[in-house]
Protein backbone atom coordinates (compact mmCIF):
# COMPACT_ATOMS: atom_id res chain seq x y z
CA UNK A 1 0.00 0.00 0.00
CA UNK A 2 1.07 3.64 -0.29
CA UNK A 3 1.65 4.33 2.81
CA UNK A 4 4.04 6.54 4.93
CA UNK A 5 6.28 3.56 6.16
CA UNK A 6 7.60 3.94 1.91
CA UNK A 7 9.62 6.92 3.03
CA UNK A 8 12.37 6.64 0.03
CA UNK A 9 13.11 10.08 -0.81
CA UNK A 10 10.51 11.69 1.64
CA UNK A 11 12.00 15.26 2.90
CA UNK A 12 11.73 17.01 6.11
CA UNK A 13 12.69 14.78 8.66
CA UNK A 14 16.11 16.58 9.31
CA UNK A 15 19.60 15.32 9.67
CA UNK A 16 20.50 11.53 11.04
CA UNK A 17 21.61 11.64 14.73
CA UNK A 18 23.58 8.82 16.03
CA UNK A 19 23.44 8.15 19.41
CA UNK A 20 26.83 7.71 21.23
CA UNK A 21 26.94 4.40 22.96
CA UNK A 22 23.57 3.17 22.39
CA UNK A 23 22.15 0.08 24.12
CA UNK A 24 20.67 -2.68 22.77
CA UNK A 25 17.30 -1.24 23.89
CA UNK A 26 15.72 1.76 25.55
CA UNK A 27 13.37 0.60 27.88
CA UNK A 28 12.41 -3.05 29.33
CA UNK A 29 9.02 -3.35 27.45
CA UNK A 30 11.21 -2.90 24.09
CA UNK A 31 12.64 -6.17 25.47
CA UNK A 32 9.25 -7.96 25.78
CA UNK A 33 8.05 -6.26 22.97
CA UNK A 34 10.87 -7.63 20.89
CA UNK A 35 11.02 -10.88 22.24
CA UNK A 36 7.42 -11.74 21.85
CA UNK A 37 7.56 -10.86 18.41
CA UNK A 38 10.42 -13.52 17.57
CA UNK A 39 8.15 -16.07 19.72
CA UNK A 40 4.84 -15.49 18.16
CA UNK A 41 6.53 -15.71 14.34
CA UNK A 42 8.26 -18.90 15.92
CA UNK A 43 5.11 -20.65 16.49
CA UNK A 44 4.24 -20.14 12.83
CA UNK A 45 1.01 -18.60 13.40
CA UNK A 46 2.18 -15.50 12.19
CA UNK A 47 4.60 -14.78 9.21
CA UNK A 48 6.49 -11.58 8.64
CA UNK A 49 5.01 -10.37 6.05
CA UNK A 50 1.65 -10.31 7.70
CA UNK A 51 3.31 -8.76 10.47
CA UNK A 52 5.03 -5.77 8.09
CA UNK A 53 1.25 -5.48 6.47
CA UNK A 54 -0.27 -4.53 9.74
CA UNK A 55 2.43 -2.00 10.53
CA UNK A 56 1.70 -0.58 7.09
CA UNK A 57 -2.09 -0.19 8.29
CA UNK A 58 -1.51 2.44 10.77
CA UNK A 59 -2.90 5.16 10.41
CA UNK A 60 -0.57 7.32 8.88
CA UNK A 61 -0.04 10.08 11.90
CA UNK A 62 0.09 7.10 14.27
CA UNK A 63 2.97 5.93 12.65
CA UNK A 64 5.22 8.81 12.22
CA UNK A 65 4.13 9.43 15.97
CA UNK A 66 5.23 6.38 17.81
CA UNK A 67 8.40 4.71 17.93
CA UNK A 68 9.71 1.11 16.39
CA UNK A 69 8.81 -1.39 18.60
CA UNK A 70 5.20 0.36 19.18
CA UNK A 71 4.38 -0.13 15.86
CA UNK A 72 5.54 -3.94 16.69
CA UNK A 73 3.75 -3.99 20.12
CA UNK A 74 0.59 -2.80 17.60
CA UNK A 75 1.69 -5.62 14.74
CA UNK A 76 1.86 -8.43 17.28
CA UNK A 77 -1.49 -7.40 18.96
CA UNK A 78 -3.07 -6.42 15.73
CA UNK A 79 -2.30 -9.87 13.89
CA UNK A 80 -3.47 -11.30 17.51
CA UNK A 81 -7.06 -10.47 17.50
CA UNK A 82 -7.13 -10.66 13.34
CA UNK A 83 -6.47 -14.35 13.64
CA UNK A 84 -8.59 -14.85 16.53
CA UNK A 85 -5.45 -16.33 18.86
CA UNK A 86 -6.80 -14.00 21.48
CA UNK A 87 -9.37 -11.11 21.90
CA UNK A 88 -8.80 -7.62 22.27
CA UNK A 89 -11.20 -7.94 25.59
CA UNK A 90 -8.91 -10.12 27.17
CA UNK A 91 -6.21 -7.56 26.73
CA UNK A 92 -8.50 -5.01 27.82
CA UNK A 93 -9.21 -7.41 31.33
CA UNK A 94 -5.17 -7.61 31.76
CA UNK A 95 -4.78 -3.60 30.90
CA UNK A 96 -7.48 -3.07 34.01
CA UNK A 97 -5.80 -5.23 36.63
CA UNK A 98 -8.43 -8.76 35.96
CA UNK A 99 -5.71 -10.89 36.00
CA UNK A 100 -2.10 -11.61 37.39
CA UNK A 101 1.48 -10.90 35.59
CA UNK A 102 3.20 -13.17 33.74
CA UNK A 103 5.25 -14.27 36.60
CA UNK A 104 2.11 -15.33 38.54
CA UNK A 105 0.46 -17.67 36.02
CA UNK A 106 0.98 -21.30 35.05
CA UNK A 107 3.92 -22.81 33.59
CA UNK A 108 4.34 -23.32 29.98
CA UNK A 109 3.60 -25.83 27.54
CA UNK A 110 6.65 -27.17 26.71
CA UNK A 111 6.18 -27.85 23.15
CA UNK A 112 5.42 -24.29 22.87
CA UNK A 113 9.19 -23.70 24.70
CA UNK A 114 10.10 -25.56 22.11
CA UNK A 115 8.75 -23.40 18.80
CA UNK A 116 9.34 -20.24 20.70
CA UNK A 117 13.39 -21.48 21.00
CA UNK A 118 12.82 -22.32 17.13
CA UNK A 119 11.94 -18.87 16.35
CA UNK A 120 16.01 -18.22 17.50
CA UNK A 121 17.32 -20.84 15.93
CA UNK A 122 19.49 -22.10 18.63
CA UNK A 123 18.63 -25.31 18.37
CA UNK A 124 20.62 -26.66 15.85
CA UNK A 125 18.28 -29.33 13.85
CA UNK A 126 15.35 -26.60 13.69
CA UNK A 127 17.90 -24.13 12.51
CA UNK A 128 19.36 -26.53 10.26
CA UNK A 129 15.92 -27.45 8.76
CA UNK A 130 14.33 -23.78 8.55
CA UNK A 131 17.70 -22.51 6.65
CA UNK A 132 17.79 -25.78 4.20
CA UNK A 133 14.46 -25.40 3.27
CA UNK A 134 14.41 -21.56 2.45
CA UNK A 135 17.91 -22.51 0.95
CA UNK A 136 16.09 -25.25 -1.10
CA UNK A 137 13.45 -22.53 -2.33
CA UNK A 138 15.79 -20.12 -3.36
CA UNK A 139 18.50 -22.89 -5.37
CA UNK A 140 15.14 -24.71 -6.82
CA UNK A 141 15.23 -25.37 -10.54
CA UNK A 142 11.92 -25.88 -10.67
CA UNK A 143 11.68 -21.73 -11.28
CA UNK A 144 13.01 -20.40 -14.01
CA UNK A 145 14.30 -17.02 -13.70
CA UNK A 146 12.31 -14.16 -16.41
CA UNK A 147 15.39 -12.10 -16.20
CA UNK A 148 19.31 -12.34 -16.27
CA UNK A 149 21.70 -10.23 -15.32
CA UNK A 150 22.44 -7.32 -17.19
CA UNK A 151 18.40 -7.35 -18.30
CA UNK A 152 17.29 -3.73 -19.00
CA UNK A 153 14.00 -3.78 -16.98
CA UNK A 154 10.70 -1.18 -15.77
CA UNK A 155 9.61 -1.53 -12.47
CA UNK A 156 5.93 -1.37 -12.81
CA UNK A 157 3.79 1.02 -11.69
CA UNK A 158 1.91 -1.12 -9.24
CA UNK A 159 -0.08 0.59 -6.10
CA UNK A 160 -2.04 -2.17 -4.39
CA UNK A 161 -4.00 -1.44 -1.32
CA UNK A 162 -1.90 -4.61 0.27
CA UNK A 163 1.58 -5.23 0.97
CA UNK A 164 4.21 -4.74 -1.10
CA UNK A 165 7.55 -4.71 -1.37
CA UNK A 166 8.05 -2.16 -4.81
CA UNK A 167 8.71 0.64 -2.80
CA UNK A 168 7.28 4.09 -4.66
CA UNK A 169 10.51 5.80 -5.45
CA UNK A 170 11.36 3.22 -8.28
CA UNK A 171 7.81 2.68 -9.61
CA UNK A 172 7.78 3.36 -13.20
CA UNK A 173 11.76 3.64 -13.17
CA UNK A 174 14.39 1.68 -15.69
CA UNK A 175 17.04 0.09 -14.05
CA UNK A 176 19.26 -2.79 -15.17
CA UNK A 177 19.35 -6.62 -12.91
CA UNK A 178 22.58 -6.78 -11.17
CA UNK A 179 21.97 -9.93 -9.51
CA UNK A 180 19.70 -12.99 -9.55
CA UNK A 181 18.91 -13.23 -5.77
CA UNK A 182 16.76 -16.77 -6.76
CA UNK A 183 13.68 -17.91 -5.87
CA UNK A 184 11.25 -16.59 -2.74
CA UNK A 185 8.05 -15.99 -1.37
CA UNK A 186 6.33 -13.35 -2.72
CA UNK A 187 5.13 -11.10 -0.01
CA UNK A 188 2.15 -9.16 -1.37
CA UNK A 189 0.04 -12.62 -1.36
CA UNK A 190 1.88 -13.86 1.65
CA UNK A 191 1.02 -10.96 3.41
CA UNK A 192 -3.01 -11.69 2.59
CA UNK A 193 -2.71 -15.32 3.56
CA UNK A 194 -3.05 -15.69 -0.20
CA UNK A 195 0.19 -18.47 -0.49
CA UNK A 196 3.87 -18.22 -1.34
CA UNK A 197 3.41 -17.53 -4.90
CA UNK A 198 7.44 -18.03 -4.64
CA UNK A 199 8.90 -16.47 -7.59
CA UNK A 200 12.93 -15.04 -8.85
CA UNK A 201 14.07 -11.56 -6.65
CA UNK A 202 16.38 -9.61 -8.12
CA UNK A 203 19.13 -6.62 -7.22
CA UNK A 204 18.00 -4.10 -9.82
CA UNK A 205 20.60 -0.90 -10.24
CA UNK A 206 19.20 2.02 -10.80
CA UNK A 207 20.84 5.39 -11.61
CA UNK A 208 20.83 7.86 -9.19
CA UNK A 209 20.04 10.30 -11.92
CA UNK A 210 16.92 7.94 -13.37
CA UNK A 211 15.47 8.19 -9.89
CA UNK A 212 15.88 11.57 -8.55
CA UNK A 213 16.59 13.38 -11.72
CA UNK A 214 19.65 15.29 -13.79
CA UNK A 215 20.91 17.26 -10.83
CA UNK A 216 22.18 14.37 -9.37
CA UNK A 217 25.78 12.91 -9.19
CA UNK A 218 26.46 10.39 -11.72
CA UNK A 219 28.28 8.51 -9.60
CA UNK A 220 25.62 7.51 -7.53
CA UNK A 221 23.13 4.33 -7.57
CA UNK A 222 20.43 2.73 -5.74
CA UNK A 223 20.09 -1.42 -5.81
CA UNK A 224 16.69 -2.93 -4.75
CA UNK A 225 16.01 -6.23 -4.64
CA UNK A 226 12.45 -6.53 -6.44
CA UNK A 227 10.48 -9.61 -7.25
CA UNK A 228 9.68 -11.12 -10.75
CA UNK A 229 6.35 -9.72 -10.43
CA UNK A 230 7.11 -5.98 -10.14
CA UNK A 231 9.16 -5.75 -13.80
CA UNK A 232 8.50 -5.79 -17.02
CA UNK A 233 11.40 -5.92 -19.55
CA UNK A 234 12.50 -2.49 -20.99
CA UNK A 235 12.40 -3.26 -24.73
CA UNK A 236 8.14 -3.14 -24.05
CA UNK A 237 8.73 1.14 -23.00
CA UNK A 238 10.92 1.57 -25.94
CA UNK A 239 8.46 -0.22 -28.33
CA UNK A 240 5.87 1.99 -27.17
CA UNK A 241 7.91 4.71 -27.41
CA UNK A 242 8.68 3.94 -30.87
CA UNK A 243 5.18 5.10 -32.69
CA UNK A 244 4.20 7.64 -30.21
CA UNK A 245 7.47 9.21 -29.16
CA UNK A 246 5.01 11.53 -26.84
CA UNK A 247 3.86 8.73 -24.32
CA UNK A 248 6.14 9.20 -21.78
CA UNK A 249 5.37 7.78 -18.39
CA UNK A 250 4.23 10.03 -15.46
CA UNK A 251 7.20 11.79 -14.05
CA UNK A 252 9.23 10.24 -16.33
CA UNK A 253 10.22 13.32 -18.89
CA UNK A 254 13.93 14.02 -18.20
CA UNK A 255 14.52 9.89 -17.96
CA UNK A 256 12.70 9.64 -21.25
CA UNK A 257 14.78 11.95 -23.34
CA UNK A 258 18.09 9.63 -21.83
CA UNK A 259 16.82 6.53 -22.55
CA UNK A 260 15.20 7.26 -26.16
CA UNK A 261 18.87 8.10 -27.18
CA UNK A 262 20.30 4.59 -27.23
CA UNK A 263 17.41 2.61 -28.46
CA UNK A 264 16.06 4.87 -31.25
CA UNK A 265 18.87 3.62 -34.10
CA UNK A 266 18.13 0.31 -33.10
CA UNK A 267 14.09 0.49 -33.68
CA UNK A 268 13.96 -0.25 -37.27
CA UNK A 269 16.00 -3.39 -36.74
CA UNK A 270 13.97 -4.29 -34.30
CA UNK A 271 11.40 -4.38 -36.21
CA UNK A 272 12.32 -6.02 -39.19
CA UNK A 273 13.44 -8.94 -37.07
CA UNK A 274 9.82 -9.30 -35.40
CA UNK A 275 8.98 -12.45 -37.21
CA UNK A 276 12.31 -14.35 -36.36
CA UNK A 277 12.02 -13.27 -32.67
CA UNK A 278 8.53 -15.15 -32.52
CA UNK A 279 10.19 -18.34 -31.49
CA UNK A 280 12.36 -16.92 -28.79
CA UNK A 281 9.14 -15.14 -27.12
CA UNK A 282 7.38 -18.42 -27.55
CA UNK A 283 10.10 -20.24 -25.34
CA UNK A 284 10.29 -17.33 -22.33
CA UNK A 285 7.21 -16.85 -19.94
CA UNK A 286 4.95 -14.50 -21.13
CA UNK A 287 5.16 -10.49 -20.03
CA UNK A 288 2.91 -9.69 -17.33
CA UNK A 289 -0.73 -8.58 -18.80
CA UNK A 290 0.73 -6.20 -21.61
CA UNK A 291 -0.65 -6.54 -24.77
CA UNK A 292 2.58 -4.41 -26.43
CA UNK A 293 5.15 -7.50 -28.34
CA UNK A 294 8.21 -8.47 -27.07
CA UNK A 295 11.32 -8.20 -29.32
CA UNK A 296 14.45 -9.91 -28.05
CA UNK A 297 16.34 -10.15 -30.99
CA UNK A 298 16.86 -6.25 -30.63
CA UNK A 299 17.28 -6.53 -26.64
CA UNK A 300 21.16 -7.83 -26.10
CA UNK A 301 22.31 -5.20 -28.66
CA UNK A 302 20.29 -2.26 -26.75
CA UNK A 303 21.27 -3.46 -23.39
CA UNK A 304 25.03 -3.71 -24.92
CA UNK A 305 24.90 -0.18 -25.97
CA UNK A 306 23.11 0.67 -22.66
CA UNK A 307 26.12 -0.65 -20.49
CA UNK A 308 28.81 1.42 -22.87
CA UNK A 309 26.90 4.28 -21.98
CA UNK A 310 27.11 3.97 -18.38
CA UNK B 1 22.61 4.56 30.59
CA UNK B 2 23.11 1.25 29.18
CA UNK B 3 25.02 -0.33 31.85
CA UNK B 4 22.48 1.20 34.39
CA UNK B 5 19.39 -0.30 32.02
CA UNK B 6 20.71 -3.82 31.69
CA UNK B 7 20.87 -4.40 35.46
CA UNK B 8 17.64 -3.93 35.58
CA UNK B 9 15.32 -6.65 36.10
CA UNK B 10 11.97 -6.45 34.21
CA UNK B 11 9.78 -5.94 37.14
CA UNK B 12 11.91 -3.32 39.00
CA UNK B 13 11.85 -1.00 36.15
CA UNK B 14 8.79 1.56 37.45
CA UNK B 15 11.11 4.60 38.14
CA UNK B 16 12.55 4.56 34.56
CA UNK B 17 10.97 7.06 32.82
CA UNK B 18 10.30 4.76 29.43
CA UNK B 19 8.50 2.69 31.83
CA UNK B 20 6.44 4.87 33.91
CA UNK B 21 3.61 2.76 34.78
CA UNK B 22 1.00 4.76 33.22
CA UNK B 23 2.71 5.07 29.84
CA UNK B 24 1.11 2.98 27.29
CA UNK B 25 3.54 -0.11 26.13
CA UNK B 26 5.46 -1.00 28.96
CA UNK B 27 1.39 -1.64 30.18
CA UNK B 28 0.10 -2.86 26.79
CA UNK B 29 3.04 -5.33 26.33
CA UNK B 30 2.88 -6.73 30.10
CA UNK B 31 -0.91 -7.44 29.44
CA UNK B 32 -0.28 -8.86 26.15
CA UNK B 33 2.43 -11.05 27.08
CA UNK B 34 0.17 -11.86 30.21
CA UNK B 35 -2.81 -13.46 27.75
CA UNK B 36 -0.03 -15.37 25.28
CA UNK B 37 1.23 -17.00 28.18
CA UNK B 38 -1.53 -17.71 29.61
CA UNK B 39 -2.57 -19.41 26.92
CA UNK B 40 0.65 -21.12 26.55
CA UNK B 41 1.26 -19.66 23.02
CA UNK B 42 4.93 -18.28 24.38
CA UNK B 43 6.75 -19.32 27.13
CA UNK B 44 8.36 -16.63 30.09
CA UNK B 45 11.63 -18.26 30.21
CA UNK B 46 11.86 -18.66 26.10
CA UNK B 47 11.25 -14.29 25.91
CA UNK B 48 14.05 -14.37 28.35
CA UNK B 49 16.62 -16.26 26.12
CA UNK B 50 15.78 -14.41 23.21
CA UNK B 51 15.91 -11.13 24.93
CA UNK B 52 19.82 -12.43 26.28
CA UNK B 53 20.48 -13.80 23.01
CA UNK B 54 20.36 -10.46 21.22
CA UNK B 55 21.26 -8.09 23.79
CA UNK B 56 24.86 -9.99 25.09
CA UNK B 57 25.82 -12.81 21.92
CA UNK B 58 24.90 -11.14 18.86
CA UNK B 59 26.46 -7.97 18.22
CA UNK B 60 28.43 -6.34 15.75
CA UNK B 61 31.27 -7.92 17.25
CA UNK B 62 30.12 -10.20 15.65
CA UNK B 63 30.71 -8.75 12.06
CA UNK B 64 34.06 -7.59 13.16
CA UNK B 65 35.69 -10.36 13.31
CA UNK B 66 34.14 -11.41 10.09
CA UNK B 67 35.50 -7.99 8.18
CA UNK B 68 39.22 -8.80 10.69
CA UNK B 69 39.08 -12.71 9.09
CA UNK B 70 38.58 -11.04 5.61
CA UNK B 71 41.17 -8.76 5.54
CA UNK B 72 43.31 -11.37 6.65
CA UNK B 73 42.43 -14.42 5.07
CA UNK B 74 42.12 -14.49 0.91
CA UNK B 75 40.94 -17.49 0.31
CA UNK B 76 38.07 -16.67 3.10
CA UNK B 77 37.28 -13.25 1.29
CA UNK B 78 36.75 -14.75 -1.75
CA UNK B 79 34.39 -17.39 -0.30
CA UNK B 80 32.60 -14.43 1.90
CA UNK B 81 32.13 -12.21 -1.45
CA UNK B 82 31.51 -14.67 -4.13
CA UNK B 83 30.06 -17.60 -2.38
CA UNK B 84 27.31 -18.25 0.22
CA UNK B 85 28.24 -15.53 2.22
CA UNK B 86 25.92 -17.19 5.16
CA UNK B 87 27.95 -20.02 4.70
CA UNK B 88 31.20 -18.04 4.87
CA UNK B 89 29.72 -16.17 7.97
CA UNK B 90 28.88 -19.71 9.44
CA UNK B 91 32.40 -20.93 9.47
CA UNK B 92 33.36 -18.21 12.37
CA UNK B 93 30.27 -19.59 14.48
CA UNK B 94 27.99 -17.23 13.84
CA UNK B 95 24.55 -19.14 12.37
CA UNK B 96 23.06 -17.93 10.08
CA UNK B 97 19.88 -17.15 12.75
CA UNK B 98 17.19 -15.06 12.27
CA UNK B 99 17.93 -12.19 9.23
CA UNK B 100 21.38 -13.65 8.37
CA UNK B 101 19.71 -16.39 6.48
CA UNK B 102 20.53 -15.03 3.18
CA UNK B 103 23.63 -12.46 3.35
CA UNK B 104 25.80 -10.42 0.35
CA UNK B 105 28.61 -8.66 1.31
CA UNK B 106 29.72 -5.80 -0.42
CA UNK B 107 33.38 -4.54 -0.71
CA UNK B 108 34.18 -1.12 -0.26
CA UNK B 109 37.07 -0.35 -2.26
CA UNK B 110 38.68 3.40 -3.00
CA UNK B 111 36.29 3.71 -6.16
CA UNK B 112 33.39 2.28 -4.57
CA UNK B 113 31.62 2.84 -1.51
CA UNK B 114 28.39 0.59 -0.44
CA UNK B 115 25.89 1.59 2.40
CA UNK B 116 23.20 -0.14 3.43
CA UNK B 117 19.52 1.08 4.12
CA UNK B 118 15.51 -0.50 4.83
CA UNK B 119 13.37 2.12 3.65
CA UNK B 120 10.21 0.24 3.97
CA UNK B 121 11.15 -0.83 7.84
CA UNK B 122 14.45 -1.87 9.14
CA UNK B 123 15.76 -5.12 7.44
CA UNK B 124 19.31 -5.63 9.06
CA UNK B 125 21.73 -8.49 8.92
CA UNK B 126 21.11 -9.37 12.81
CA UNK B 127 23.31 -12.36 12.97
CA UNK B 128 26.34 -10.30 12.40
CA UNK B 129 25.80 -6.80 13.23
CA UNK B 130 22.71 -7.24 15.91
CA UNK B 131 19.83 -5.10 16.43
CA UNK B 132 19.97 -1.80 14.44
CA UNK B 133 20.67 1.45 15.76
CA UNK B 134 17.56 3.45 16.24
CA UNK B 135 18.83 6.15 13.93
CA UNK B 136 18.84 2.99 11.48
CA UNK B 137 15.33 2.50 12.01
CA UNK B 138 14.52 6.61 12.15
CA UNK B 139 12.66 8.25 9.76
CA UNK B 140 15.97 10.55 8.83
CA UNK B 141 17.85 7.64 7.40
CA UNK B 142 14.94 5.77 5.29
CA UNK B 143 14.35 8.87 3.98
CA UNK B 144 16.97 10.35 2.32
CA UNK B 145 19.70 7.43 2.67
CA UNK B 146 18.66 6.52 -0.95
CA UNK B 147 18.14 10.24 -2.37
CA UNK B 148 21.18 11.98 -0.60
CA UNK B 149 23.57 9.89 0.72
CA UNK B 150 26.91 12.03 0.70
CA UNK B 151 24.21 14.63 2.53
CA UNK B 152 23.26 11.54 5.03
CA UNK B 153 26.93 10.39 5.60
CA UNK B 154 28.33 14.38 5.95
CA UNK B 155 25.85 13.97 8.81
CA UNK B 156 28.00 11.23 10.53
CA UNK B 157 31.21 13.57 9.49
CA UNK B 158 32.11 11.61 6.61
CA UNK B 159 33.36 13.56 3.13
CA UNK B 160 33.98 11.29 0.44
CA UNK B 161 35.99 12.22 -3.09
CA UNK B 162 33.75 13.19 -5.39
CA UNK B 163 35.09 10.45 -7.73
CA UNK B 164 33.82 7.56 -5.21
CA UNK B 165 31.18 6.03 -7.06
CA UNK B 166 28.33 5.42 -3.93
CA UNK B 167 26.45 2.41 -3.98
CA UNK B 168 22.97 2.75 -1.51
CA UNK B 169 21.63 -1.09 -1.46
CA UNK B 170 18.04 -1.02 -0.46
CA UNK B 171 17.31 -4.55 1.76
CA UNK B 172 14.15 -4.85 0.10
CA UNK B 173 13.45 -8.17 0.27
CA UNK B 174 14.82 -10.99 2.42
CA UNK B 175 18.88 -10.53 1.62
CA UNK B 176 20.80 -9.05 4.13
CA UNK B 177 23.31 -7.05 3.32
CA UNK B 178 27.14 -5.79 5.31
CA UNK B 179 29.45 -3.82 4.11
CA UNK B 180 33.18 -5.15 4.62
CA UNK B 181 35.42 -1.47 4.82
CA UNK B 182 38.29 -0.87 3.35
CA UNK B 183 41.57 -2.21 5.49
CA UNK B 184 42.82 1.24 7.20
CA UNK B 185 46.57 1.85 6.60
CA UNK B 186 49.21 1.61 9.24
CA UNK B 187 47.57 -1.63 10.39
CA UNK B 188 50.16 -4.31 8.60
CA UNK B 189 51.45 -6.18 12.09
CA UNK B 190 48.40 -6.23 13.70
CA UNK B 191 46.49 -9.43 14.51
CA UNK B 192 43.12 -10.28 13.03
CA UNK B 193 41.86 -10.19 16.97
CA UNK B 194 43.64 -6.36 16.74
CA UNK B 195 42.13 -5.46 13.58
CA UNK B 196 38.72 -6.49 15.00
CA UNK B 197 38.74 -4.20 17.43
CA UNK B 198 39.29 -1.72 15.16
CA UNK B 199 36.09 -2.04 12.93
CA UNK B 200 33.23 -0.14 14.08
CA UNK B 201 29.44 -0.74 13.32
CA UNK B 202 29.03 1.92 11.30
CA UNK B 203 31.63 1.18 9.12
CA UNK B 204 29.63 -2.68 8.14
CA UNK B 205 26.54 -0.49 7.46
CA UNK B 206 28.69 2.02 5.20
CA UNK B 207 27.84 5.35 7.03
CA UNK B 208 31.54 5.38 8.52
CA UNK B 209 34.93 3.95 7.73
CA UNK B 210 37.62 2.19 9.52
CA UNK B 211 39.83 5.08 11.06
CA UNK B 212 43.50 3.79 11.21
CA UNK B 213 44.69 2.56 14.47
CA UNK B 214 45.06 5.28 17.29
CA UNK B 215 42.43 7.84 15.69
Amino acid sequence: MNGVHDLGGMHGFGPVVPEPNEPVFHADWERRTFALALATMGTRRVNVDEFRRVIERMPPAAYLATSYYEHWLHAIEALMVEKQIIGRDEIDARLRGDGGLPSELAPPVAAVADEADAALWSNPDTAAASRSSAVALRHNPKFKARFKPGERVIARNLNPEGHTRLPRYVRGHRGVIRHDRGTFVFPDTHARGAGANPQHCYAVEFSARELWGAEHPVRERVYVDLWEAYLLPDEVTAARAKPAPAAPLAGQKIVKTVVAKAPKPQLKKLQAKKSPSKKSRVARPAPIRTTLKRAPAAKSRISKKASKRR
Amino acid sequence: MSDHDHEHDRDEHDHDAHNAPESGPALRVKALEAVLVEKGLVDPAALDAIVDTYEHKVGPRNGARVVARAWTDPAYKRRLLAGDAAAAIAELGYSPGPQGEHMVVLENTPRVHNMVVCTLCSCYPWSVLGLPPVWYKGNAYRSRAVSDPRGVLHDFGLELPADVEIRVWDSSAEIRYMVLPMRPPGTDNLSEEQLAALVTRDSMIGTAIVPPPGR
